[in-house]
């Protein structure tokens, strides 16, 4: 019974359409609950890679640096050092899922994502409500229980498939508005910044000073970059060749079929700015600047990136990214 | 007495702030015994500024600035002619019936050890006038009062509790006793000029009014353990110092506030500065 | 002391109301009333689980017990009842009015001044300032009591910020999907226009300068308060916006809430915010609820605040018991709704009733609420009625004294079938520039434990669903 926002919203056929009012609380909610859902899935994709990197025999692995790896990926190093000494998979797996003092552990994730749904309950879906509460109901009986490996890669899997479930009820379910779209933008500024940092963090691996023949330990690192963006088959796909430094950087950075790829991501947040933009009748600064990234983005070579230095490329585009964040919030959240 | 006063409130915030809205009762009227000679009320940022009258017949000005703003203050200078009518009040515009006055409020409601307090202190008197000064020599004597800007009040329980308390709270202390013993009370800010006499001078100030049917209000400056005199100014009042205070504001933005309040009440010397 | 059953009068006879029901009730198997009870069950847990059942830690709300056997009145019944509270709510207004304008009621000596004066809902801010369309209450709920067949009490005027209209709603929602067969049996005036007619209200009641579109929103302390459900649910209900404090902000007088596209103007407020907590630059300063600068622009006469600020001062303990003189100086007309018997201490004469009687009376603090300084003769041990004899001594001014009255009992589902339990009505009466409305009934509210008086949710009481039978 509270499948829509409001009564007035859903009579777009008539002639005089009434105007769009959201409340910048709502559309702030909105916004981050589906970045603090986007953030809980990429926490456990980057847990399951470095489990099984980790896994491998120290000849063929990174020799224990990885779980270092993880926390530089999950963008977290200062608050773990001031936490933890050591990064060694019981720490780091402690520290990313149920530490209550990380701002950024998956559990504090799921449960921002429901707090802030719960303050705007109305503003979504009930099926998307379903979703995140039902998430933080069983998030509290698997942060009861003691976990082998086992146990906790369901756990990482049953993460993954909240994330799912609520992207899909988010997709299925919304109406075609602002709420949708600032939804929308949540989930793409937050998957264009985790796949930013996962680039940020291994850009040293995909260099071709580091390139070496086919089986060494760089391999190994490569296929989890693609794992942590759920791309290993799809690279297959696309380029049907071995696994190369820079076909990766070309996957991740700037192939739009590449769902995670920044180029994708910035694709779809062009998009829906310009879709709020044309709702309200007027386009901003978020508008220019996020059409000037994709613009960026779709007019370089990933030659012309490893050629001007791939590292300062990611950090670039991690603080335009920010930036964008931080030109939404100002245009339409505060 | 003629008195020369400057205030200034300063504000600096480490986050600029966005907006600023801010409810000032700093200026005050004429009545018997008080003229006021000039009186200017300036921000230091450009905004709205807008005089009114609050319910008690206080001038209340509105002030309201967009940011960002990173300091601002509110300075007030002027100049009043008083004479001593031993605490008595004539001439002043009486807006509320006096019936409202006998209202408890959050900051002066009694405890058991107020109650006790006030009947003990006022039992030996006789009239209700004689009663009032009666509790004044008590409070005065067993609640210290403390100079300081740095602490805020805590009510009239809490401080006679903690038997010391800041300017607002021994009035408060005192109104609370009063209303108790069943007479209308209210409190009254103002500025005391610097005297040899008085320990609590050269400055904001607070004390209590009460109303007897014989003489209608009379001040009680219990901090000084006197009815007010000509060094005493009266600003605004209310039935506690929420509906009196100098300044109430809020504002968006603007974390970390850091304030600083500079005040001086002096006998003006020179009369040839007349504006 | 037999109380007046709304279905078998005094024991015997069965009331043509509640004919149809009666026989309903016979034929249907206790297994049957169970299983829809929990369905009923299912259903408030579905649509309250947003907010509260889940144990989480944040969560306070529990659900409010619901008890699947209606309460019927009939036409008539309702007739004189509304008729009733129009009349007491056209004099709530009036009176507030008054109080804050020419106080011709206190010159004329109807109530005594002090109880106002001295009332710290009485707010002098209000005092002189003429409300938009001259209405102070627009959401009133009236709680009454049934004693007999045609005797029906006003228990309290709440005049403030009045809540379970959702609970009506949501009732006979439950009603109509779990018993269409009832509602085929019955004519059952419908509720469900409730949220039109709020909307209607609020809209007529926009200040002069708004435009004839008036933005209304609804301004909730936020989603920890234990009314949250039905804030939210009113909000979807009307279509306006649900704001918090923090989503308004006041400048140059005039209301705004912050949107995606930049502030927008808002012309009326349907409040459920108290007064102390609704303007920290004029009320509380400690209050984080609040919008700083709305009661200047309240005054500036650019927003209407539903309901006004100070209404308080006519739902006071005190002022209830001069209510029936307060109808008859505004309206001219004898009142037709009758003050439950109230003993107002400060008269000597009444004090020493009062004081003699202690032990079958009910004394209410005047300024006390939720029970606080309340003794309740008939169940309070011997120390009890000695404090409260001392206190009345000492400050009678303070109290007032009430006869325990036999509620009415209604036919109710319990542990051990369907057995009569005490019910109180709270029917929610809307005033607006557009006349008086109140849809047909309002919330039942029902002591579930037996004999029990106290129909409060935190206390066991329960809800019904309240059908007003149109033929």
């Amino acid at each position: 019974m509270h499948d829509t926002r409001r009564p007035s919203d859903t009579s777009r056929l008539v002639a005089k359409r009434p105007e769009l009012t959201m409340l910048s609380r709502t559309a702030d909610s909105l916004y981050w609950v589906s970045r603090y859902v986007e953030r809980a899935e990429y926490l456990a994709r980057i847990l399951d890679a470095t489990m099984r990197l980790s896994n491998l025999p120290s000849s063929y692995g990174g020799a224990g640096s990885e779980w270092q790896s993880a926390v530089a990926t999950a963008g977290c190093e200062d608050t773990f050092a001031k936490a933890y000494g050591e990064a060694n998979e019981r720490n780091v797996c402690d520290f990313l899922t149920f530490n209550p003092d990380n701002p950024s552990s998956i559990r504090n994730c799921l449960a921002l994502a429901r707090s802030n749904a719960r303050g705007v309950r109305t503003a979504l879906t009930s099926e998307m409500w379903d979703a995140l509460n039902g998430a933080w109901l069983e998030l509290q009986r698997f942060e009861k229980k003691r976990m082998d490996r086992e146990e906790f890669a369901r756990f990482l899997d049953w993460v993954k498939n909240v994330s799912l479930v609520f992207d899909g009820s988010a997709y299925r379910t919304m109406l075609r508005d602002d709420g949708y779209w600032f939804s929308r933008l949540g989930v793409y500024i937050e998957r264009a910044d985790n796949t930013a940092r996962i680039l940020d963090v291994k850009y040293h691996v995909l260099l071709p000073a580091n390139e070496q023949v086919g089986g060494s330990l760089d391999y190994f690192q490569w296929t989890t970059v693609l794992r942590e963006v759920s791309a290993l088959t799809a690279y297959h796909w696309v380029y049907r060749e071995a696994v190369k430094p820079i076909l990766i950087a070309d996957l991740l950075i700037l192939n739009r079929r590449m769902p995670r790829s920044l180029a994708a991501c910035y694709e779809n947040i062009s998009r829906f700015l310009d879709q709020l933009g044309d709702s309200y009748g007027r386009h901003g600064p978020a508008q220019r600047q996020a059409r000037k990234t994709l613009a960026n983005l779709s007019n370089t070579s990933i030659d012309d990136i490893f050629q001007h230095g791939l590292h300062e490329f990611i950090e670039d585009f991690i603080t335009e990214n920010n930036r964008l964040g931080g030109t939404i919030f100002e245009q339409y959240l505060q | 007495m003629r008195i020369r006063i400057s205030h200034s409130i300063a504000y600096a915030y480490a986050e600029p702030a966005r907006h600023i809205t801010q409810i000032l009762r700093l200026t005050p009227r004429d009545h018997d015994g008080q003229h006021v000679m000039s009186w200017r009320i300036e921000p230091t940022v450009d905004g709205r500024l807008r005089a009114t009258q609050d319910a008690f017949g206080n001038i209340v000005h509105s002030f309201s600035a967009d940011g960002p703003i990173a300091e601002m203050a509110i300075k007030v200078d002027g100049l009043i002619e008083t004479s001593d009518l031993a605490g008595v009040l004539r001439g002043t515009a009486e807006r509320v019936p006096v019936d409202v006055f006998r209202r408890e409020t959050l900051l002066t409601a009694p405890d058991e050890a107020l109650r006790r307090f006030s009947a003990e202190a006022t039992h030996a008197a006789g009239t209700p006038l004689s009663q009032m000064h009666a509790l004044m020599e008590a409070l005065h004597a067993g609640v210290a009062c403390i100079e300081t800007d740095e602490r805020t009040g805590v009510g009239a329980a809490a401080a006679f509790a903690a038997s010391e308390g800041i300017a607002q709270d021994v009035a408060h202390i005192f109104i609370a006793c009063a209303r108790h013993l069943g007479m209308p009370a209210r409190y009254v800010s103002g500025y005391v000029a610097q005297s040899e006499s008085l320990r609590h001078a050269n400055g904001a100030h607070a004390w209590a009014e009460i109303h007897l049917d014989d003489y209608g209000w009379i001040g009680f400056d219990a901090a000084n353990n006197l009815c007010p005199t000509d060094t005493h100014v009266r600003v605004a009042t209310g039935l506690d110092f929420s509906g009196a205070a100098p300044a109430r504001g809020a504002r968006a933005g603007g974390d970390g506030e850091a304030l600083a309040v500079r005040i001086s009440a002096r006998e003006d010397g020179s009369r040839l500065t007349e504006q | 002391m037999a109380a007046f059953d709304e279905m078998t009068g005094s024991g015997a006879e069965l009331r043509p109301a509640y004919d149809a029901l009666d026989r309903w009730l016979k034929e249907a198997p206790p297994e049957m009333l169970a299983l829809r009870r929990s369905q009923a069950e299912l259903f408030f847990r579905r649509i309250g689980i947003t907010f509260a059942v889940y144990g989480d830690e944040e969560s306070t709300e529990r659900l409010i017990p619901f008890d699947i056997i209606p309460r019927v009145l009939t036409k008539p019944e309702w007739t004189r009842l509304e008729a009733g509270l129009r009349q007491r709510v056209t004099a709530l207004n009036m009176f507030l009015a008054d109080v804050y304008g020419p106080k011709e009621c206190l010159k004329a000596g109807i109530i005594p001044p002090d109880l106002v004066y001295r009332n710290a809902c009485y707010q002098l801010d209000m005092v002189d300032f003429a409300v938009p369309h001259g209405i102070y209450c627009h959401i009133a709920g009236i709680d009454i009591v049934r004693v007999d067949a045609d005797t029906f009490y006003v228990l309290e005027d709440n005049a403030r910020t009045p809540s379970g209209v959702s609970y009506m709603m949501e009732n006979r929602e439950v009603m109509l999907r779990l018993f269409p067969e009832l509602f085929a049996t019955h004519r059952v005036a419908p509720v469900d226009n409730y949220p039109d007619q709020l909307l209607a209200t609020l809209r007529s009641v926009a200040p002069r300068t708004a435009s004839s579109d008036p933005t209304i929103c609804l301004l909730t302390p936020g989603q920890f308060n234990s009314a949250f459900y039905e804030h939210s649910f009113l909000a979807d209900k009307l279509g306006v916006e649900l704001v918090e404090g923090s989503d308004l902000l006041v400048k140059d007088d005039v209301v705004y809430m912050r949107t995606t596209q930049g502030p927008k103007r808002v012309d009326v407020i349907y409040r459920r915010i108290d007064d102390d907590f609704i303007d920290p630059l004029v009320f509380r300063g400690d209050s984080v609820l609040g919008v700083p600068g709305l009661i200047g622009a309240y005054k500036a006469g650019n927003v209407t605040l539903a309901n006004a600020v100070g209404t308080g001062v006519a739902d006071d303990k005190a002022v209830y018991s001069y209510m029936p003189e307060i109808v008859k100086f505004f309206t001219g007309e004898e009142p037709i709704l009758k003050n439950v018997p109230t003993w107002r201490c400060r008269e000597p004469d009444a004090n020493a009733y009062v004081l003699d009687n202690l032990e079958k009376l009910v004394v209410k603090e005047v300024n006390g609420s939720g029970g606080y300084g309340m003794l309740v003769g008939p169940h309070a041990n011997k120390a009890q009625i000695e404090t409260f004899r001392r206190k009345l001594k000492a400050q009678p001014e303070g109290f007032i004294a009430q006869p325990t009255l036999a509620l009415s009992t209604c036919p109710t589902f319990v542990a051990s079938g369907v057995a009569p339990r005490h019910v109180d009505l709270r029917p929610y009466v809307l005033s607006g520039a557009n006349g008086i409305s109140c849809v047909p009934g309002g919330l039942t509210r029902v002591a579930l434990k037996e004999g029990s008086l106290v129909v409060n949710s935190s206390q066991g009481g329960g809800t019904k669903d309240t059908w007003v039978l149109d033929a």
